[in-house]
């Protein structure tokens, strides 16, 4: 046991992808505390860690998938990276240049690098501002370009996400959903953003519109080269459009990887947990499936457990898992995951979670 | 935002596949057919100025108030060019008389066409209570946005003087104020003015409150626009519904308030005339020629009557707007 010193030291870098050229994104050990203030004084009785020691890549024209269920923290880590609210601790850097350092018209500019999609394209369009102003939104604020030349762009905008011209004039409750969520990905594009964090751009819409955005940005992404944050508690989705998958529990990713590995080979307890929470289309395959029911609700985050976060409602759970939390190790197909699973105990070193089933599993209960 | 259903607009790419989305001619040429727009859908989400024409002539009592301050505002402005009578011309040889083919509403105390003054004090009485009501809009206006879409102490600091100021009984308050700067229609206007501009602010306030956590608010911020230029676009017209109804119903309490102040003389000065003033000679007149009071009284509150009926259809037309 060489390496105590490890709880103190920031954690490594997770898995970058081969190319090993300098990522576009790097998000280290972010944090965000809320404070939750009560009685008359405002005074601070607790905090909210929402998000507690986030670190990922993304690469140039990389899709990195983000899930975790309500209240994992996604969300917050994807407005974090805007700095749509404020973080507590860490450090994003965009393109070597640190994000937490900008103030005023700094920070106004990069925003023309870095974009978001929001999860209810209902409320995250002016209802009373006609298609050509939200569109062209972005050339008024950032080029106060004149009327005339602003909705050409917006014309072409629109015709990139599958609207026209015609539909320059028209209100955002002329439109379904779909199209709105449409109009939405055209007003992140405007200022060619080299990343767009799309927070659960699907999760607000019905079963047949959302493969319909799920492809828009796969196909805007291979013809603009734009990266994407895809934040969604839908694994299955984030599957087909993710490079990469990092799941978050609790206001900390538990596992990174390849799209494919942790989705048919996932490390981490909980990563298994919320695959096999997601519907398989194949009746054979579905009545056949072993189905994880995870026991309760998260616990809250304003008191989360010792050791590792997720030790109360994990089936391989140790007696170390209450005492010490896992740090990231690496994993056999080239990601990251943090569990003691993998270093004490019947350790599983890297390989699929799958090789532990029927040897250690106890049902709870 | 409780309509989440499933749009009855569906989509057209539903069964379109891969090739759909970024297909513009299949979305142009089926917008165009409107097959799939369905009837319902149509009359609930027209263009905005559509809509509210539409719902706001759906209400007949609205429609006929409003076409009645049309035309007496019409007649206060061109009230010197529609043939009437002079209105401060006395004829003492015919004072006290009822209505007549050469005098309308007949004659008051001095013999004056009554008519006459009361279009010439409609130009008055409205004058007061426009400038009134945009005057306090023009003060409320920038302090509500700011004071709500900024928040902190200064808006605690804010919110704290219009209490002070709202404790005081609008029209007494008013009354001090017209009292201390002097009668004149001006100064009338200027204490409603006064009166009316902390309610204003509060109900702006409330608004921008509400408005600054919509998402489009954050969407604009993670564009990169200013505050200034938020609050100018985004959040502006998104408070404008009550603050329009508010204004109306305003209007309406302004004219009652101008009345009131003139009816006690501090208002206008004779022999000019308004509906207050008016009233109060119609008063020392009212054992002599009691209808006097009818003319001017039902013109007041015909005239208040209206500018609330308004209210409530603008109220109407513009609730639903952009709630689809």
């Amino acid at each position: 046991m060489t390496d105590v010193s490890d709880t103190t030291t920031p954690s490594e870098p997770p898995a970058t992808p081969a190319d090993g050229a300098a990522p576009l994104l790097r998000v280290r050990d972010l944090e965000k505390v809320f404070p939750i203030k009560k009685g008359l004084l405002r005074r601070t009785v607790a905090h909210v860690r929402a998000v507690d020691g986030v670190s990922f890549d993304i690469a140039r024209g990389e899709v990195l998938g983000l899930v975790g269920e309500s209240g994992s923290g996604k969300s917050t880590t994807g407005r974090l990276l805007l700095r749509l609210i404020e973080p507590t601790g860490g450090s994003i850097e965009l393109e070597g240049k640190e994000l937490r350092d900008l103030e005023g018209e700094e920070l106004r500019a990069v925003r023309c690098d870095m974009q978001m999609v929001f999860q209810d394209p209902y409320s995250s369009l002016d209802p009373l501002a006609p298609v050509a102003d939200i569109v062209g939104e972005p050339f008024q604020v950032h080029f106060n370009m004149p009327r005339k030349e602003r909705d050409e762009k917006v014309v072409k905008l629109l015709e990139q996400v599958g609207l026209s011209a015609q539909h320059l004039r028209r209100f955002p409750a002329e439109f379904s959903g779909g199209q709105r969520q449409r109009i939405a990905v055209a007003r992140a594009l405007a200022l060619e953003p080299k990343l767009i964090v799309a927070d659960e751009p699907v999760s607000a819409l019905d079963m047949s519109t959302q493969s319909q955005v799920v492809n828009l940005l796969s196909d805007l992404r291979e013809r603009l080269g734009v990266a994407l944050l895809f934040i969604a508690h839908d694994l299955s989705i984030v599957h087909h459009a993710s490079d990469r998958i990092a799941v978050m529990y609790l206001g900390g990713i538990v596992e990174v990887g390849d799209a494919d590995d942790v989705y048919s080979h996932p490390c981490h307890p909980y990563s298994e947990a919320l695959i096999s929470a997601a519907p398989v289309p194949d009746p054979v395959v579905e009545r056949s499936r072993r189905r994880i029911v995870l026991e309760g609700d998260p616990p809250s985050p304003l008191d989360p457990p010792s050791g590792c976060r997720y030790h109360p409602r994990c089936a391989y759970a140790m007696d170390i898992c209450s005492q010490v939390a896992p740090e990231p190790t690496p994993t056999l197909a080239g990601g990251e995951v943090a569990c003691h699973l993998h270093t004490s105990g019947p350790a599983l070193a890297g390989r699929p979670l799958a090789e532990l089933s029927g040897v250690t599993t106890h049902e709870p209960g | 935002m409780t309509d989440r259903h499933p749009d009855p607009n569906a989509d057209p790419f539903v069964t379109s596949g891969n090739a759909g989305p970024l297909d513009a001619t299949t979305e142009v040429e089926r917008s165009v057919e409107g097959a799939w727009v369905p009837v319902m859908h149509q009359s609930d989400d027209m263009p905005r100025h559509v809509g509210f024409w539409k719902r706001f002539r759906r209400n007949k009592v609205a429609v006929a108030a409003a076409i009645y301050l049309i035309l007496l505002i019409l007649a206060a402005i061109f009230a010197s060019h529609i043939g009437l009578q002079d209105p401060n011309a006395q004829n003492i040889s015919e004072i006290n008389r009822r209505p007549s083919a050469a005098h309308w509403l007949g004659q008051d105390d001095l013999g004056r066409d009554v008519f006459a003054r009361i279009i010439y004090g409609a130009r008055v009485s409205l004058q007061a209570a426009f400038t009134a009501v945009a005057m306090a809009l023009l003060v409320a206006v920038p302090i509500g946005l700011f004071s709500g879409f900024v928040g902190g102490w200064i808006d605690l600091v804010l919110m704290r003087i219009s209490d002070a100021v709202q404790v005081n009984p609008g029209l007494v308050l008013a009354l001090v104020i017209t009292g201390i700067l002097g009668p004149s229609t001006t100064n009338v206007a200027v204490a409603l003015a006064f009166v009316f501009t902390p309610g204003f602010v509060r109900l702006i306030r409330g608004q921008v409150l509400s408005v600054r956590e919509e998402t489009y608010i954050e969407a604009s911020r993670s564009i990169g626009a200013k505050r200034g230029y938020i609050i100018r676009k985004r959040v502006l017209h998104n408070v404008a519904s009550p603050l329009i109804v508010q204004a109306a119903v305003t209007a309406g309490f302004a004219l009652l308030a101008e009345a009131s102040l003139s009816f006690l003389g501090l208002g206008v000065q004779p022999p000019q005339a308004t509906w207050g003033t008016m009233l109060s000679r119609a008063f020392a007149q009212v054992f002599q020629a009691g209808w006097l009071l009818w003319i001017p009284g039902s013109a007041i509150a015909l005239t208040v009557l209206a500018f609330n009926l308004v209210g409530d259809g603008l109220r109407d037309a513009l609730g639903a707007e952009g709630r689809n």
